[in-house]
C-alpha cells in the first residue's frame, strides 16, 4: 500500500498562506515568485493609504485643487528649471570632483592639503549656508547678479566635494598591482590613469555618482532661498497666491520623486552590477 | 646578457633588504635568483626591472648603466618584460587588447601592426581560443600565459619573472613552466625568482642564493644545488627538499 501523507489539509493550508507573506532566513536565499512580491508590494501600499488617509482626514482639510491647477504651466516650468540646474551642476561637479580628487593624489603638499580643505569645509557645512554666503557676499563682492550661475557654481561646489570623495575612493580601489604592472609595461603616469586606473574605477565610481545625482536634484530645492525660480521656488509662490499648502506640496513632492526615483533604481542596478563583476 | 651590480644596497624604511650585492655575470641567458622569503631576490628582481630605486649601487646590463631617474627608466621598463607573481592583467580589457596596449600606447605601433603582432604571438603560444576572453574568464594558468604574452610582444632584451608560478594551483604550474622553457630554448634571456627548485636547476645556467639581504651563493646549478660551499644554502636547500 502507498504512504499516506501524514500532514494534515490545515497544516499544508497554513504553511501556504504563509509562504506568501514570510520567508524564513534560510529560505530569503532564493527569489519569491512574482506574484507573491505584488501582493506584498500592494499590501505595502494599502497600508500606506490607510495611514495617510487616516491623517488628513483628521487633518478637516478643505482641498481646493482648482486654484492650483491653474498654475501647472508655472509647475512645469520650475520642474524643467529644476532638471537643467541640475544638470549643469552635475556636469560642473564632476569635473571639480575629478580634479580635487586628482589634486588630493598631487604630489604638492598644498595641493592636497587645499584639496582636503575643500572636501572636509564643503562637507561639513550646510548648503543652505553655502548658498547664502555665495549669493551675499561671494556674488555680490564680484557683481555677479546672475542668480542661476551663482546656484549652479554653488550646487556644482557642494556636490563637487562629495563627488570629489566618490571618485577617490575609486581611484584607490586599483589596487597597487594593477599599477606595478601600468608602470612596467611603460605607461606614464598620464596613460596609467587614462588606460588603467580610471576604466576600473569608472565601475566604482558610477554607483555613487547616480546616488550622488539624485540627492543633487533635491538639494537643488534648497535654491529657492536666492529666489531662484526653480521648482520649489515656483510651487512657494503659487502656494502664497492660492493660500494652499498640500495642492501645491504633493505635486512638488511627486516631481522630485518623478525624477529622483528613476536615478535610485538605476544606481542600485549598477551596484549589483559591480558587485557581479568582482 | 652581461650582468654587473656593483654595490647595490636598498632599505625599507629600518628593514635592509638588499645590503651591498655585488655580483658579476659575463654570459648568461638564464639567472635564477632563489632563497629563503624576505631575502631580497624580488626586490633585486624589481631593481633590474627598474621598478625599484636602489639607494646606492650600480646596475649594468649589457654594458649600459641602469640610471635610475625616473623618466630614463621608464625607457629602460619599456626594453624590458616583467612578468609579477598574479594579477598582472588589466581585469577591464580582453586578453588580447592586453597584449595590444602596451604595443599602441607604449612602442607606437599602429593599431593594425599591433593586432598583427598580438595575434602572431598568441597563436604561438596556443592562446587565440582565449583571445576575446576578460581575465576573470581564464585560469589562473591561461592568466600567466597572457601575461607572458604581452611582455614578449614588445620583443624585449630581458624578461623577468617575479614567483611566476606562486599564485597558482599546482596543476596550472607545468603549462606555465613549460612556456618559460620553450622561450628559454629560443635562446631569450631572462632572470627568474623562483621556488621550484627542479625548474631552476633545468633552465638556469646561473643560480644566485639569496639570503638575509646578501648574495650567499652563484654559480652552476650543479654547484650550487649539489654542493654548496656555504651553511646557509644548505639550511636553506635541507629546509625545501624536505617535504
Amino acid at each position: 500500500m502507498e504512504p499516506v501523507a501524514t500532514t494534515g489539509f490545515a497544516v499544508r493550508a497554513w504553511r501556504s498562506v504563509r509562504r506568501c507573506f514570510w520567508q524564513s532566513a534560510e529560505e530569503r536565499q532564493t527569489r519569491p515568485a512574482w506574484w507573491i512580491v505584488a501582493i506584498n508590494w500592494v499590501l505595502a501600499f494599502l497600508l500606506l493609504s490607510l495611514v495617510a488617509w487616516y491623517a488628513f482626514a483628521s487633518l478637516r482639510y478643505n482641498w481646493n485643487w482648482d486654484a492650483v491647477s491653474g498654475y501647472a504651466n508655472f509647475f512645469w516650468r520650475g520642474w524643467f528649471t529644476t532638471i537643467l540646474v541640475s544638470a549643469m551642476a552635475l556636469v560642473l561637479s564632476t569635473l571639480i570632483g575629478v580634479t580635487t580628487a586628482l589634486l588630493r593624489r598631487s604630489g604638492f603638499f598644498v595641493l592636497r592639503a587645499l584639496s582636503r580643505i575643500y572636501v572636509e569645509t564643503i562637507r561639513g557645512t550646510p548648503l543652505l549656508v553655502q548658498i547664502s554666503f555665495a549669493f551675499y557676499v561671494v556674488a555680490s563682492a564680484i557683481h555677479l547678479e546672475n542668480r542661476l550661475v551663482v546656484g549652479v557654481a554653488t550646487l556644482a561646489i557642494f556636490s563637487g566635494a562629495f563627488i570629489s570623495e566618490i571618485v577617490r575612493g575609486g581611484i584607490e580601489s586599483i589596487g597597487a598591482s594593477q599599477l606595478d604592472s601600468a608602470r612596467a609595461i611603460g605607461l606614464t603616469r598620464v596613460q596609467t590613469y587614462r588606460y588603467v586606473i580610471f576604466p576600473q574605477a569608472i565601475r566604482v565610481i558610477l554607483p555613487g555618482l547616480a546616488g550622488m545625482f539624485a540627492s543633487l536634484i533635491k538639494d537643488s530645492s534648497l535654491l529657492s532661498v536666492i529666489s531662484i525660480g526653480e521648482f520649489t521656488w515656483n510651487a512657494q509662490q503659487v502656494g502664497g497666491l492660492t493660500y494652499s499648502l498640500f495642492e501645491t506640496y504633493i505635486p512638488l513632492a511627486i516631481g522630485y520623486l518623478v525624477l529622483t526615483l528613476p536615478i535610485t533604481i538605476w544606481t542600485q542596478w549598477l551596484e549589483r552590477r559591480t558587485r557581479f563583476e568582482t | 646578457m652581461k650582468l654587473e651590480i656593483r654595490n647595490l644596497s636598498k632599505s625599507f624604511g629600518k628593514q635592509l633588504v638588499l645590503g651591498d650585492i655585488t655580483l658579476l655575470l659575463e654570459k648568461v641567458h638564464t639567472l635564477a635568483l632563489i632563497g629563503p622569503s624576505g631575502g631580497g631576490k624580488s626586490t633585486l628582481l624589481r631593481v633590474i626591472a627598474g621598478l625599484e630605486r636602489p639607494d646606492q649601487g650600480e646596475v649594468w646590463l649589457n654594458d649600459n648603466e641602469i640610471v635610475f631617474q625616473e623618466k630614463l627608466l621608464r625607457e629602460h621598463r619599456r626594453t624590458v618584460g616583467t612578468v609579477f607573481q598574479s594579477f598582472n592583467l588589466f581585469p577591464h580589457l580582453t586578453a588580447f587588447a592586453n597584449v595590444t596596449l602596451p604595443l599602441e600606447k607604449v612602442h607606437q605601433y599602429t593599431p593594425q601592426k599591433a593586432r598583427e603582432s598580438a595575434t602572431e604571438i598568441l597563436e604561438r603560444f596556443q592562446l587565440m581560443e582565449h583571445a576575446h576572453k576578460q581575465p576573470a574568464q581564464l585560469s589562473g594558468g591561461q592568466r600567466q600565459r597572457i601575461a607572458i604574452a604581452r611582455a614578449v610582444a614588445i620583443k624585449p632584451k630581458l624578461l623577468l619573472f617575479d614567483e611566476p608560478t606562486s599564485a597558482l594551483d599546482p596543476e596550472m604550474t607545468g603549462e606555465v613552466l613549460d612556456l618559460i622553457e620553450e622561450l628559454r630554448e629560443e635562446g631569450r634571456d631572462f632572470v627568474l625568482v623562483t621556488h621550484q627548485m627542479g625548474f631552476a636547476r633545468r633552465v638556469a645556467d646561473q643560480i644566485a642564493i639569496l639570503g638575509q639581504g646578501r648574495i650567499v651563493e652563484c654559480g652552476p646549478p650543479a654547484q650550487v644545488l649539489d654542493q654548496p660551499k656555504e651553511e646557509v644554502t644548505r639550511q636553506f636547500l635541507s629546509r625545501i627538499l624536505k617535504y
